[in-house]
């Protein structure tokens, strides 16, 4: 099995795991961040789902190497805080609490073929380059080595 | 009370661990979504074909749930299409700017007890509560 062939079913497997969570109903999403109306808690559980099944797999396979390719497994990371982060995540919160959508359930989407979804897409596509090209730091040794640890 | 969805919300959250989990057990990869469509969209040298390969996958998996769960996949956007735009738009680029996205941050990051991604996570809900609170005082629903 090669790495294609693993990216594709598990896309295909997160798909359906989204599916199944009601996480492709944009409605869904909104109701679980309206914290001040009626509060729907669906979101949580899909979270507290896929974290309870990644956490002990990842803490087990740390520091080990993929079989796959021969990567190292990730170790706990620095995780350092930023105004970039704090900042991105404000911006990506804002569009994901006006559509109801964020990037996995908006790919999914797509295979519904209505184009208020090939719109959001689009526009999330043109957002991440638009990234790219003016938002990216120029980044310094000391940033790039951090970055790769 | 809704128990029966709650139950396979966390069955669906689950299989979206097993996703996310078998690519980095059996790679070493991480699955943030807005990361892997950034590759594929820039056209990243070394790692284009699986996370190409990926979003097929999502895309294929969203084709599947239209005839297989019809009813938990929407038929349309919650929003006006100019306003589904600006949303999309202000969803690419802040989750490259934050570095991630729910996947990423969300289910990745906080499974592997990473500080950034808590920070992430807990900022970008809290964005989202508020800008859900703002709509309603601006859209009267």
């Amino acid at each position: 099995m090669g790495k294609p062939l693993i990216g594709f079913l598990c896309g295909l497997l997160f798909a359906f795991g989204l599916g199944l969570a009601q996480m492709t109903e944009p409605s869904r999403v909104i109701g679980f961040l309206d914290f001040f109306g009626h509060w729907d808690p669906t979101l949580m559980f899909v979270m507290g789902g896929a974290i309870a099944f990644y956490m002990p797999v990842w803490y087990v396979l740390r520091g080990r190497k993929a079989p796959i390719g021969g990567k190292i497994i990730p170790k706990k990371l620095a995780g350092h805080v930023d105004t970039r982060l704090i900042a991105g995540a404000s911006i990506f919160g804002i569009g994901w609490g006006t559509a109801g959508v964020c990037p996995g359930p908006g790919i999914v989407l797509l295979g519904r073929g209505n184009v208020d979804f090939i719109v959001f897409v689009g526009c999330m596509i043109a957002g991440m380059l638009l990234y790219a090209l003016v938002g990216k730091p120029k980044a310094s040794p000391q940033v790039r080595a951090a970055a790769q640890s | 009370m809704d128990w029966e969805t709650w139950g396979l919300a966390a069955v669906g959250g689950l299989m979206i661990g097993a996703a996310a989990a078998s690519l980095l057990a059996l790679t070493g990869k991480t699955a943030g979504i807005s990361g892997i469509l950034d590759g594929v969209v820039r056209g990243e040298k070394f790692e284009f074909t699986w996370k190409l390969a990926f979003v097929l996958g999502l895309i294929a998996g969203g084709v599947a749930l239209v005839f297989v769960l019809p009813g938990n996949i929407a038929t349309q956007g919650l929003r006006s299409l100019p306003v589904m735009a600006l949303a999309g738009l202000l969803v690419g680029f802040g989750t490259r700017m934050g570095g991630g996205c729910t996947s990423g941050h969300g289910v990745c990051g906080i499974g592997r007890l990473n500080v950034r991604s808590i920070v992430g996570t807990v900022t970008f809900i809290a964005a989202g509560a508020i800008t859900v609170v703002v709509a309603r005082l601006i859209g009267g629903a």
